[in-house]
């Protein structure tokens, strides 16, 4: 007969039957802690690459824990039709595609000066038919520092200020770029090359190689670069220090005040041995090149008037047609900045530094959300 | 006469799904604690499996309000069979909340919500900063508690089969049902 009082289930002739039960239950809980990484010390986990942002830079509450200064843009995309033969994706088709965005500098201090050697950046968000988004994270530089999460990780740890100083450890810095050369060449590249004048003027690059599919269902591993039809200009890094806090962020204002801004969408092809999952190594400037459109910037409106602020810019989230390459940077992009998202978005919104600007009015209306729709 | 087994539908169910929700808690603690490739594929499987099983859900409580379900033992203490009662809600309620839960804060980040690799979802709720991290965080709570549940039915489920032999693992373990 069965019995059900507690003293028939702790009996000496349950002992096997239990053993047996806890052995299930137990074994199920620890492959679920394995899974979730708690066991193994050795998994890279988002959090830490938050937390070493955070370490880097400080905790800014409310605010992205990278490119942390920024402003919300709106405008359109004009496809030609040429980009279909690559991929599918109806952002390519001879139609117009409203368009949100956030230009932003790199840092993670949210009212740091704009006059640093530092990516002008460009984040996209694609509003295609029928639910479908194509969000970018786009650089003027075309090549990232790192090519691994792990080195993304060490290279902030090996930055990071030392409290009594202010300043990196020099030895630390120096360990981690005689580890990585790839690092090395990158800083040796930004101290060399020029930097753009404005936000306007400078080129938009996809960073991390993607994987298109056409129609036919033939894949092509490609990367692409906006280019500005402003006409390039430098900036003089000898004076940067000396230069307002959002000069950078100013100058977009007053550019976009007289019209809109326009770059050429290009999508590039490699040759043969051109690496696809390493962003830290240029392909040659002669690569071919295909024009897929347009895309105009209208205008400019602060993060507390935007519509970029809340936006997860998270470059794997894409349409039909365009899937991630196996750049191991792509996967670690996404889900840190989903651990990022999650944390600033659970904090009290502060003030963003051009909150106050004079360059950027604050809207009559009392209401944002109507304002943006009335616009 | 009641049949002493489950209706085949509703084994059927029950052990796709259970198949799918272990699989389902496993790829969500694994993809939000790694870096690595395998997130890329992992989040579209997670929101895919997702929305099937909340189908799934649905279609099983009809199943269940249609063909019942066999009585407990008679002879079972009325505080266990209080018990096993109050895990079944339970059970229930995180398989519809959890997937509800996920929808609800993809939409509340402003997420597209892309499932079978080419279906979008409407979005439940308007992009609201505040309420996508409270969601995201009861994701994850709800997560640990339907763990700690699908733990416990499968203990007690066991302790039935093993020690209480009472029929009650037969009713979901039969191949054949039984009158």
């Amino acid at each position: 007969m069965p019995g059900y009082r507690v003293q028939d289930i702790l009996s000496r002739r349950s002992l096997v039957s239990l053993l047996a039960i806890a052995t299930v239950a137990g074994g199920a809980t620890a492959a679920f802690a394995y899974a979730g990484g708690w066991l193994s010390s050795g998994r890279l986990k988002p959090t830490t690459i938050v937390n070493a942002l955070e370490g880097h830079d400080g905790k800014h509450e409310g605010f992205r824990r990278a490119h942390a200064k920024g402003l919300c843009v709106v405008g359109h995309f004009d496809g030609n039709g040429q980009g279909l033969a690559l991929s599918k994706a109806s952002l390519f088709r001879q139609t117009t595609t409203p368009v949100i965005g956030r230009f932003s500098l790199a840092g993670g201090v949210p009212n740091a000066g704009d006059g640093r050697v530092t990516f002008h950046s460009l984040a996209l968000k694609f509003d295609l038919p029928r639910g479908e988004q194509w969000r970018m994270a786009l650089n003027h530089v075309p090549v990232f520092p790192v090519a691994t999460p792990q080195a993304f990780l060490d290279f902030q740890l090996a930055t990071t200020p030392d409290p009594a100083t202010g300043k990196p450890d020099p030895a630390k810095v120096q360990a981690y770029m005689a580890q990585h050369p790839e690092t090395k060449a990158f800083a040796d590249y930004m101290a060399k090359a020029p930097l753009p004048s404005s936000f306007a003027n400078a080129n938009y690059n996809s960073v991390n190689a993607f994987r298109f599919t056409n129609d036919q269902g033939q894949t092509r591993l490609v990367r692409w670069i906006f280019t500005p039809e402003a006409p390039f200009d430098e900036l003089d890094k000898a004076t940067l220090a000396d230069r307002p806090r959002d000069f950078l962020f100013d100058e977009a204002a007053s550019r976009l005040a007289q019209g809109p801004l326009v770059w050429h969408l290009s999508v590039i092809l490699p040759n043969a041995g051109d690496p696809t999952d390493d962003a830290t190594k240029p392909w040659p400037d002669d690569r071919q090149r295909l024009e897929v459109g347009t895309l105009t910037i209208d205008r400019a409106v602060t993060e507390e008037n935007g519509p970029c602020r809340d936006v997860n810019f998270d470059p794997t989230i894409l349409p039909a047609g365009v899937s991630p390459s196996d750049d191991p940077l792509l996967a670690a992009r996404s889900s840190v900045y989903a651990v990022g998202y999650t944390r600033r978005t659970g904090e009290p919104v502060a003030a963003s530094a051009l909150a106050a600007d004079k360059a950027f009015p604050a809207p009559a209306s009392s209401q944002p959300a109507a304002k943006e729709s009335a616009q | 006469m009641k049949s002493t087994t489950f209706s085949g539908a509703a084994r059927l169910l029950h052990w796709l799904m259970a198949v799918l929700i272990i699989a389902m808690l496993f790829i969500g603690v694994g993809m939000v604690s790694t870096v690595g490739a395998s997130h890329n594929w992992l989040v579209p499987l997670h929101k895919s499996v997702g929305v099937t099983l909340l189908l799934l859900a649905l279609i099983r409580l009809a199943v269940r309000a249609t063909k019942g379900t066999p009585p407990l033992p008679a002879d079972m203490p009325a505080p266990q069979k209080a018990v096993a009662h109050l895990s079944h809600l339970v059970l229930y309620a995180l398989m519809i909340a959890l997937p509800l839960v996920g929808w609800s804060m993809l939409s509340a980040g402003g997420y597209p919500i892309t499932v079978w690799g080419a279906v979008h979802l409407p979005p439940l709720l308007s992009p609201d900063r505040g309420l996508y991290a409270s969601l995201r965080h009861l994701h994850t709570y709800l997560a640990y508690a339907l763990f700690l549940t699908v733990i416990a039915h499968l203990s007690a489920a066991l302790m039935h089969g093993l020690l209480f032999k009472d029929g009650v693992f037969q009713s979901m373990a039969a191949w054949r049902t039984r009158r």
